[in-house]
């Protein structure tokens, strides 16, 4: 219920402190107003995960924010800075990764053009032997065709290729969607990792269980409004609802 | 933003009182013109606006831009002149045969140009056209550069001596308004419903079982047979028919006149083909580079007025509501 | 002697010559579908005003000839960089508002253009060429063992090939050419990585036309300098496009140069069909391979 305004933080509490400030975020897809006024902040260093089904408007939020959905109205402030006066293409300048929900692998460019793709926007990003070591099937598969990676080896990439930018927050969209649990794990690893090495993480997911071993804090999303904000702690007490909420 | 549907979305009910307005203006207008302006200039403009119409029914109803219609104009005006003239047929007959003829070029064309989608089909169609002209200028019977001339007017139906302006401008009339009367039957019809579902959505038009190669290319026939009646009909008024009938520059025209006046509008193309026409006589007596307005128009309507004339009214008297 | 039964004998060393003139024509073919494949793949535009630039470039060299004294292998370097300026002015002011139109409106936009660049240049310098000399070090005779060919021509042939291969290097090997695949597959994500999409829309348009003006210098002093010079050419580059597919940039080069050479060899054996046969191919690749020669499934 958006009305209770829980212990941790509301859409009334101070900005100052949140990395990213998300208020009262409407989008349209050209006549279609798909998100109504949602507002969330995000900390430096914390996992936020957006929850909701299927066409809740999770992946419109990520794109709204970044500006891929131009139709938009509403406060998206990054670390001060108002997003909604930035073009797309200065983005990323900031510090800002994106890994999509299709993976955006590049069918007419190598694995490795693909890594090296994204410019280094910032310094502390990994480099190409650490990302090669922290993912050896792509070094061995450098050459092949993008799109000729598994599921699982594309979503690796298309995380990896963020981690040499430099980028300290990562939109990641659905990354589990469609792959084995063992990569699932790994994927999972790859992000705990991250989050060790203090990477802000919004994280979209329907797989709520894997969702819940990241996220610091939890965002409700259903028919393109924020119903419930919590944090990791109040998890088991929601339980319920959230079942009943999004079919879990 | 499809190029066709640009002007979809007006009410059945608005656009046909928007028609029915103009259609009168225009019966007025045409009845009475002949006594104020001189009958051969009007005579063109009749002809283009049907050229125009017939083009306006594939890019406005089916949604496929045809950069090679002068092929079926020309080409009509060169038999119907050749039929007229060497054959010594009546007149309706040789305007007949062009159709016929225009007609089978369609269908040669479409079959070839509707392989490919969008902005493929529009190159083929200009590369077969193009190739047309080639064969037109060195074919013997069109006689290249000097074209076909002297074709009589001979007598419509054995009884209207088509010599006299004033009696050739009736007759051109009636042909123009029969043209456009099947062009209005066809949009208003079940196959025109059809065509403009391919327009809108092709995919689901075949996923429900539609044919749409077979309707495209029925619809690219008559489209090119129209053009043929309207080149036909040109070549006897003005007694000639030259290669400026099939080259691709006549392409261009028929597209800016139908761009200008409104893609997807009954109405537009002929109100375009009579500005346009009434530009191109008007500065030629100036010395004007006629080529570079016309492009200029062009380039300004393609940027800043896509709807066009009787688009734009129809927006208007939309909003009004 | 050689000899294609029941059609027409011809000596050998007449035979190689207008072979050669077929790769004359074919080159230029290349060039500027090279040129017109390029644009189309980045900005999903057909530049109908192709033709028009190719004359740009070529009049540009005829007048920096005329005014400034500028020879020949000054105008190779500052026709082309003049007509990508010309390029820039029109993809920022125009061109990029059809972007997100349906491709026909580029279609209509550049053949707007295309009337009214060509109708300026005919109005002010009439339908006749300019002759425009080739570089003293480029005339005579090459005298190789099989045939005689003329200096220039084999300099043509030999200068297109380089640019075309370049290009396609350019493209396909390098970290510029990675970024310009990629955006050509989805612009928005590679803008979402930081990368100037638009920028690189604009550039790639003026580096297009800028191929487009070299081809018109190196046409110069062959074809005479005319405003007419490009009006037929685009149409038949877009038959030669059309039956090479667009979507590959070699496959583009390739179908240009074998064209030109059957253009060629048409001249010789049947030459009532030269100037019909490519769009007579265009028509039976159509029938036969509708997506083109290299093109992938439509």
């Amino acid at each position: 219920m958006s009305g209770s305004a829980p212990p941790i933080w509301g859409p009334t509490m101070a900005t100052d402190g949140a990395l990213l400030h998300i208020e009262d975020l409407n989008a349209w897809y050209g006549e279609s107003h798909v998100l109504h006024g949602i507002s969330f902040d995000v900390r430096q260093g914390e996992t936020i995960s957006l929850i909701g089904r299927n066409g809740a408007g999770k992946t419109t939020t990520l794109r709204a924010i970044l500006g891929i959905v131009r139709s938009r109205k509403g406060v998206i402030r990054f670390r001060g800075e108002d997003l909604t006066q930035v073009p797309l293409h200065t983005i990323a300048k900031l510090g800002i990764g994106y890994v999509p929900e299709e993976r955006g692998i590049f069918a007419s460019l190598s694995v490795a053009e693909n890594l090296l793709l994204p410019p280094v926007v910032r310094t502390g990003g990994m480099s190409v032997d650490e990302i090669y070591t922290l993912f050896p099937n792509l070094a061995e598969r450098r050459s092949s065709q993008g799109t000729k990676l598994s599921g699982g080896e594309q979503q690796m990439l298309a995380i990896a290729r963020i981690l040499r930018t430099g980028a300290d927050v990562i939109l990641l969209d659905e990354p589990t969607e469609g792959l084995a649990p063992v990569i699932v794990q790994r994927i999972g690893e790859v992000l705990q990792m991250l989050k060790t090495r203090g990477m802000t993480i919004v994280l979209v997911e329907q797989n709520f269980h894997f969702a819940r071993k990241l996220a610091d804090r939890y965002v409700v999303v259903e028919h393109g409004r924020a119903i419930d904000h919590f944090g990791a702690a109040e998890l088991d007490a929601k339980m319920a609802s959230l079942t009943e909420q999004l079919g879990v | 933003m499809s190029l066709a549907t640009s002007t979809a979305g007006v009410t059945n009910g608005t656009r046909a009182r928007l028609n029915l307005t103009v259609a009168v203006v225009l019966a007025v207008a045409a009845l009475v013109a002949p006594f104020m302006v001189y009958p051969v200039f009007l005579m063109n403009v009749l002809c283009f606006a049907l050229f125009a119409s017939a083009f306006n029914l594939l890019i406005g109803y089916v949604g496929l831009l045809s950069f090679g219609h002068a092929t079926f104009f020309g080409g009509a005006a060169y038999v119907t002149a050749h039929a007229a003239k060497v054959w010594g047929l009546p007149t309706e007959l040789a305007i007949l045969i062009g159709v016929v003829a225009a007609a089978v070029l369609g269908l040669v064309v479409g079959f070839l140009a509707i392989r490919r989608q969008g902005i493929y089909f529009s190159m083929i169609t200009l590369a077969l056209s193009q190739m047309f002209y080639f064969i037109c200028l060195q074919a013997p019977f069109t006689h290249g550069e000097d074209g076909i001339q002297g074709v009589p007017r001979g007598k419509f139906l054995g009884l209207v001596n088509l010599d006299d302006n004033f009696s050739l401008y009736f007759v051109v009339l009636a042909i123009v308004v029969a043209g456009h009367f099947i062009i209005w039957r066809i949009v208003h019809s079940p196959f025109g419903n059809i065509l403009k579902a391919i327009r809108d959505n092709e995919p689901r038009a075949i996923s429900l079982g539609y044919n749409a190669d077979s309707y495209k290319l029925r619809a690219f026939v008559l489209s090119s047979a129209l053009a043929g009646l309207a080149g036909g009909t040109n070549a006897i008024v003005f007694q000639l028919a030259t290669l400026t009938g099939v080259e691709w520059q006549s392409s261009g025209e028929v597209i800016l006149m139908t761009l200008l006046g409104g893609i997807g509008t009954l109405a537009g193309p002929p109100i375009g083909a009579a500005i346009t026409v009434g530009l191109q006589t008007y500065l030629a007596a100036l010395d004007f580079p006629v080529t570079v307005l016309i492009g200029l128009i062009f380039v300004v309507c393609v940027l800043l007025f896509r709807r066009g004339i009787a688009g734009e009214v129809a927006a208007f008297m939309r909003k009004r509501r | 002697m050689f000899c294609i039964p029941f059609v027409k004998c011809i000596p050998l060393m007449a035979l190689y010559s207008q072979l050669a003139l077929g790769l004359i024509n074919g080159s230029f073919y290349a060039l500027l579908s090279l040129g017109l494949a390029v644009i189309f793949g980045m900005l999903r535009v057909i530049n109908f005003a192709h033709g028009a630039l190719y004359m740009l470039g070529a009049f540009v060299s005829w007048w920096l000839s005329i005014t400034l004294g500028v020879p020949y292998w000054g105008a190779l370097v500052l026709a082309p960089l003049a007509v990508g300026l010309v390029a820039i002015l029109l993809e920022k002011s125009m061109l990029h508002r059809m972007y997100r139109l349906d491709p026909l409106y580029g279609l209509l936009l550049t053949f707007g253009l295309t009337q009214v660049i060509e109708g300026m240049f005919r109005y002010f310098y009439g339908a006749s060429g300019q002759p425009y000399p080739a570089p003293d070090a480029l005339q005579g005779p090459l005298l190789l063992g099989f045939m005689v060919l003329p200096i220039y021509r084999a300099w043509v042939v030999v200068v297109s090939v380089i640019t075309c291969l370049g290009t396609w290097l350019l493209i396909e090997r390098t970290k510029i050419g990675a970024y310009l695949r990629a955006a050509t597959e989805n612009p928005t994500l590679v803008q979402a990585f930081g990368i100037n999409v638009p920028l690189m829309m604009t550039l790639t348009y003026a580096f297009g036309a800028a191929l487009a003006g070299f081809a018109g210098v190196l046409a110069a002093p062959i074809y005479q300098v005319s405003p007419l010079m490009g009006t037929n050419l685009i149409i038949i580059v877009f038959a030669v496009v059309v039956a090479g597919g667009m979507g590959s940039i070699l496959g583009a080069i390739i179908t240009g140069y074998i064209l030109g050479l059957l253009e060629g060899l048409t001249k010789v054996f049947y030459p009532e069909a030269s100037n019909i046969v490519i769009f007579v191919v265009m028509a039976i690749v159509l029938l036969l391979r509708p997506a083109g020669l290299f093109g992938r499934a439509a």
